[in-house]
């Protein structure tokens, strides 16, 4: 820990808790951090926009609040980053794309309320892959994010933004968006915990879509703990979402520590006896079976068959919805716009300059795969596949509490490698596409460094709705890994 | 060869809900350029949709209505397009599970007569969609295709909307009239659209086709736009049966393709040189869940119908012993309410019915010739200065034998205009019928005495010249009463004092 | 059914999707477009046939607020954001027929569009 005052490093628990103790001010824990991503940011560049005013000034309220004798929020004073895909009242959101380069939404999503009511104090806007669209935040129209592990390596994507800043200090807490496993994989790459709830657990009214039927909000922090206290604060019903679930969710804090014994946990196969997975990776996934069952938990072997279709679903389905959601930037009402003579010769202009070639490539794949004449092959296929990997994993469910894989199948890869070969880029979600598939929640779990020193990581993931028994699989893991390495960063 | 007409017809009915279809801003005619919007129905990124169930109370109605089926579920799906007005590039629509089904509309008979298929247009679906917002072209031509620029209004954009398919069981142009005029009567009577072709809450577009009379295989369709008016309907369906007639008589094939009506040119032209379909990349709308409206809701529909156009029609047949056609006119009309309440304020309904349907809409239409069907051009129904209490004391004046008829229809012209009640206008210009005995008893006998030649030829005469004569007698002495003579006294004392023959 | 997509196909869908690619860009997308969907069609071999479609993970059904207006944006905000506006709207050049959508007085709908 670098922190010149002992802030930085901290939990969000445990700041929250100093808060609310009035040992220490929400000023003093903002400026703490604030200090931390001057200090560091510029070799890592976890942030696409700097919100240090607004972080002061929310800082300064809440420590009003706290002087007046008011009620504090959960998460009060707590330096919170958040993915540049939700929508923040007056601050730029740009999805990392340059079709929304200075704009700035009229209205805030439901998680930002959330995190507003609770206290948190927003210290910027992450970066991301475009429109959420990659696994190595490179797809950023404006630049890559560095792995704070390893600098000269991807923090994975599309939250990439956001993972680098827990891993690096910047903030205990961040919120990320998962669609494939860009909440979970950058968590991985990164060394810090990264959760995906049920899909309609988080509202989506103000996370900017990918797609639409696989788009969850999520959260990212170094503790299982800090991770359920984020979730807790920006989950339940939004009736400004219609794809939000009705029922109040199941806290997952109370049970958090109760242990597994008599867990029943199921190791996919498909997803660990598979080329492709690092044996470093391999390896943790074993050493997560051992301290699972040390716990008491009983470990097995399961198949779950359809999930080697996951990504073929995956990237029908994704760029199918995509292509319809990114239809709106056109250049007409807001965003980017290239002139022309004719309004569709100015929409496709505006739009040639203003995606990238990922966001491209899937508008493409998904405007063809939605043409007539393939849709029943390509769509319609994929939807059913879906229903495939639902219907295997409720049967996995039969003899299984939580299932256990892999997270990525490899540590963190070098910057470069990958972005000219959009195949080999899709393959760092085959392990947590089937989970937004089947509308499963997810948590990655940070499980030590391999030999080049890399972050490694297990995914626990759950029936849809029982996210309480999914973290307190994680916190067990959490126990037996004793992760507690930082990156060491360098000055900017 | 004779050729059949086969004409389906697609309306589209803006409901007259509270909010949008997707969001809470205010559903408003008229108002500021984008004063009506919100993140949804701007499709800014994030927004998200959120259905009125006010829409779905709507939908409910007019499955009800109009006999439809409601499945289970249905659910809605984007229609994928690129449009300035439209704010997402997509418009949110349903496809192939729409939320009503197999439908009916029964339309009256088409001039007195009903069709041999009982006058029954089928429908097959009606389902919910959003509107688009507005555009003006703005440039030098005054045209659409001449513009330089277009500036758009976001505040329709999101509107709800029924569109309302038939099957194409419609054989003519009056038959579709019919159908149209039917299907807004049904649409105003429960309550769910302003349905106002000319502000657009009611659109129509129609498919055309010929087929040999006798066969059953359909003809090649044609899809008509831009009729805006019930006559516009007519006159483009009658040119587009023409024209594909004439193709077909020169051994030609009718190219299926949409053409656009030009109403100042008389005809239908093709929009575009070749025959496209659109390729609107359907797909479900993964932001909405789908729609299952429970039993209890359809049966609250059910049981809170109004009484629709057709059920009134037959009762006011029954009641008030009117034809069928007169009560057809008469809702179509919008003066059945007007009716009713001089009914009930105590003329009979049949005398009420030959005013209204005769006189009134004569003065409504600006004095053409009476038109059944929709108020389109002409006097708001409002604002007749001769109320409904006034009618019925009209009638009763006439009922009484205070006024003649022709009198009476002077009279009914000056209360139009404002002049006063019937009674005061009456008394005003004394044209209260005479009907005292004593008084007309003395008319006749003066007019009798005065051509003495004529009541000589009267007692002498055929049957035929006994007729005429007789006319000449009552015309004396109508002039002798400037017109005020009570005709039935007047003939009865003719006939007591002219001589037998 | 798996067919290569040729070149052709990806000009069409550019000018469906609005994308004015460049020559590269249709060169190189038609290679990988032709390979991501090859791969992604390995679905095609899974016997479907009795599988419905899942539309939504989570079923839901229902979801609807009530008929009560509240207020939007204002519209000085809302064009604050607009790349081009006159007289309260949006401003956009003029609307030609691109061939795949509709035009300009398609619609027998009074209210869509007007000249001025």
């Amino acid at each position: 820990m670098t922190g010149t005052d002992g802030l930085v490093g901290r939990t969000a628990t445990e700041l929250a808790a100093l808060v609310r103790a009035a040992e220490v001010s929400a000023t003093e824990v903002t400026d703490a951090h604030l200090a931390r991503i001057d200090a560091y940011d510029g070799g890592i560049r976890s942030f696409l926009y700097r919100a240090d005013a607004e972080a002061r000034e929310r800082a300064a309220e809440i420590d009003a609040a706290r002087s007046r004798g008011e009620d504090l929020g959960p998460l009060a004073g707590v330096p919170v980053a958040v993915k540049d895909v939700l929508t923040t009242r007056g601050l730029p959101t740009t999805c990392g794309s340059r079709i929304l380069e200075g704009w700035r939404p009229p209205y805030d999503a439901t998680v930002i309320t959330r995190l507003r009511a609770a206290g948190a104090v927003l210290v910027g806007k992450t970066n991301m892959d475009e429109f959420a669209m990659g696994s190595s935040t490179e797809n950023s129209a404006f630049f890559p994010t560095a792995n704070p592990w390893d600098t000269t390596r991807v923090p994975g994507g599309s939250s990439g933004g956001s993972a680098s800043a827990v891993a690096a200090g910047f903030s205990p807490l961040a919120i990320g968006t998962d669609t494939g496993g860009s909440i979970r994989q950058p968590a991985a790459l990164c060394g810090v915990v990264g959760v995906k709830p049920t899909y309609g657990r988080v509202s989506r009214y103000g996370l900017v879509a990918y797609a639409s039927s696989l788009d969850q909000a999520g959260g990212l922090a170094t503790t299982v703990a800090d991770a359920a206290l984020l979730l807790e604060v920006i989950w339940g019903h939004d009736p400004a979402d219609s794809t939000s679930i009705p029922t109040v969710p199941e806290p997952v804090r109370p049970t958090l520590e109760d242990g597994v014994a008599g867990l029943r946990v199921g190791i996919i196969t498909e997803l660990t006896e598979t080329d492709g997975i690092q044996p470093e990776v391999a390896a943790a996934v074993e050493a997560a079976r051992a301290i699972l069952e040390e716990a008491g938990a009983e470990v097995d072997k399961v198949s779950v068959p359809s999930v080697e279709y996951g990504l073929s679903a995956y990237y029908i389905i994704a760029p199918a919805e995509a292509s319809s959601n990114l239809a709106r930037y056109d250049g007409v009402r807001y965003g980017l716009r290239r002139q022309a003579a004719d309004v569709g010769t100015m929409n496709a202009l505006t739009r040639e300059a203003g995606f990238g070639a990922e966001v491209k490539r899937r508008i493409m794949i998904g405007t063809y795969a939605l043409s007539a004449g393939y849709y029943d092959a390509y769509y319609g296929q994929a939807q059913r596949v879906r229903t495939l990997i639902i219907n295997d994993f409720a049967r996995a469910y039969e003899h299984f509490d939580v299932l256990l894989s892999p997270t990525s199948p490899t540590t963190a890869f070098p910057l470069g490698a990958k972005v000219d070969d959009p195949l080999a880029m899709y393959l760092s979600d085959v392990c947590t596409v089937p989970t937004n598939l089947a509308g499963a929640p997810g948590i990655s779990v940070p499980a030590g460094l391999d030999g080049d020193g890399l972050p490694l990581a297990v995914q626990v993931v759950a029936p849809a709705l029982h996210e309480a028994v999914m973290f307190r699989a994680a916190r067990a893991l959490e126990r037996g890994f004793e992760f507690t390495a930082r990156p060491r960063l360098g000055a900017s | 060869m004779t050729w059949e007409t086969v004409v389906g017809l697609e309306v589209h009915c803006e409901l007259a809900t509270k909010t949008k279809l997707f969001c809470s801003c205010p559903n408003e005619f008229g108002a500021e350029p984008n004063t009506s919007v919100c993140p949804v129905c701007l499709g800014l990124p994030g927004s998200l949709p959120v259905l009125n169930e006010a829409v779905v109370e709507y939908a409910l109605r007019v499955g009800e209505a109009l006999h439809c089926r409601v499945p289970e579920t249905s659910i809605f799906h984007r229609k994928n397009y690129f449009y300035p007005d439209m704010p997402k590039n997509f418009q949110i629509s349903q496809y192939d599970e729409p939320v009503c089904v197999d439908g009916y509309l029964d339309i009256p008979g088409v001039g007195g007569v009903p069709r041999d298929a009982g006058g029954r247009v089928g429908i097959e679906r009606a389902h919910i969609e959003e509107d688009t917002g507005k555009t003006l072209h703005v440039g030098a031509g005054g045209r659409i295709h001449d513009a330089d620029h277009s500036l758009v209004d976001y505040n329709r954009a999101g509107v709800p909307l029924m569109e309302i398919v038939s099957r194409p069981d419609i054989r003519s142009s009056e038959e579709a009239r019919a159908y149209v005029t039917e299907l807004r009567a049904v649409l105003e009577a429960i309550g769910v659209s302003d349905v106002k072709m000319e502000e657009g809450s009611l659109r129509i577009d129609a498919n055309v086709s010929l087929r040999e009379e006798g066969t059953e295989v359909l003809g090649t369709k044609v899809e008509i736009k831009n009729m805006n008016s019930l006559r516009s309907l007519a006159r483009a369906l009658e040119f587009e049966v023409a024209r594909q007639a004439a193709v077909l008589a020169e051994g030609g094939r009718i190219t299926q393709e949409t053409r656009h009506w030009d109403e100042e040119a008389g005809r239908t032209h093709p929009l575009r040189s070749k025959e496209e379909a659109f390729d609107y990349r359907y797909f479900p709308e993964p932001d909405l869940v789908p729609l299952a409206p429970p039993a209890e809701w359809q049966e609250r529909v059910r049981a809170s119908m109004p009484e629709l156009p057709s059920a009134r029609r037959r009762r006011l047949v029954e009641e008030w012993g009117i034809s069928d056609h007169d009560a057809g006119v008469l809702l179509t009309s919008g003066l059945a309410d007007y009716a009713g309440a001089a009914v009930a304020a105590g003329a009979p309904g049949r005398e009420v019915t030959n005013w209204v349907v005769g006189d009134l809409l004569a003065y409504i239409h600006g004095g053409h010739a009476r038109a059944p069907g929709v108020n389109e051009t002409g006097a708001d129904r409002s604002d007749l200065a001769l109320t409904a209490e006034d009618l019925a004391e009209l009638v009763g004046l006439v009922g009484n034998g205070i006024l003649s008829r022709p009198l009476a229809k002077e009279v009914l012209a000056a209360a139009l205009a404002g002049e006063g009640t019937p009674r005061q206008i009456a008394a005003a210009r004394g044209l209260a019928q005479v009907s005292d005995e004593a008084e007309l008893v003395a008319v006749v006998d003066g007019v009798l005495s005065a051509s003495p030649a004529e009541v000589a030829r009267y007692r002498d005469g055929d049957e035929k010249e006994r007729k005429k004569l007789r006319g000449f007698f009552m015309g004396k002495v109508m002039a002798a009463t400037k017109g005020r003579g009570n005709p039935q006294v007047l003939n009865r004392l003719l006939d007591e004092r002219l001589p037998a023959g | 059914m798996t067919s290569r997509i040729t070149r052709a196909d990806v000009e069409h869908v550019a000018r469906l999707a609005r994308l004015a690619l460049s020559e590269e860009e249709i060169e190189q997308f038609t290679v990988q477009l032709a390979q991501i969907l090859e791969h992604a069609a390995n679905v095609e071999a899974l016997d479907t046939a009795d599988v419905a479609p899942t539309a939504h993970p989570i079923p839901i059904a229902n979801v609807m607020r009530p008929d009560e207006p509240r207020p939007g944006l204002p519209r000085d905000e809302v064009l604050a954001m607009a790349p081009d506006a006159e007289d309260g709207r949006f401003r956009v050049p003029r609307i030609v027929d691109y061939g795949d959508t509709p035009n300009p007085g398609d619609y027998s709908d009074p209210g869509r569009e007007e000249q001025c």
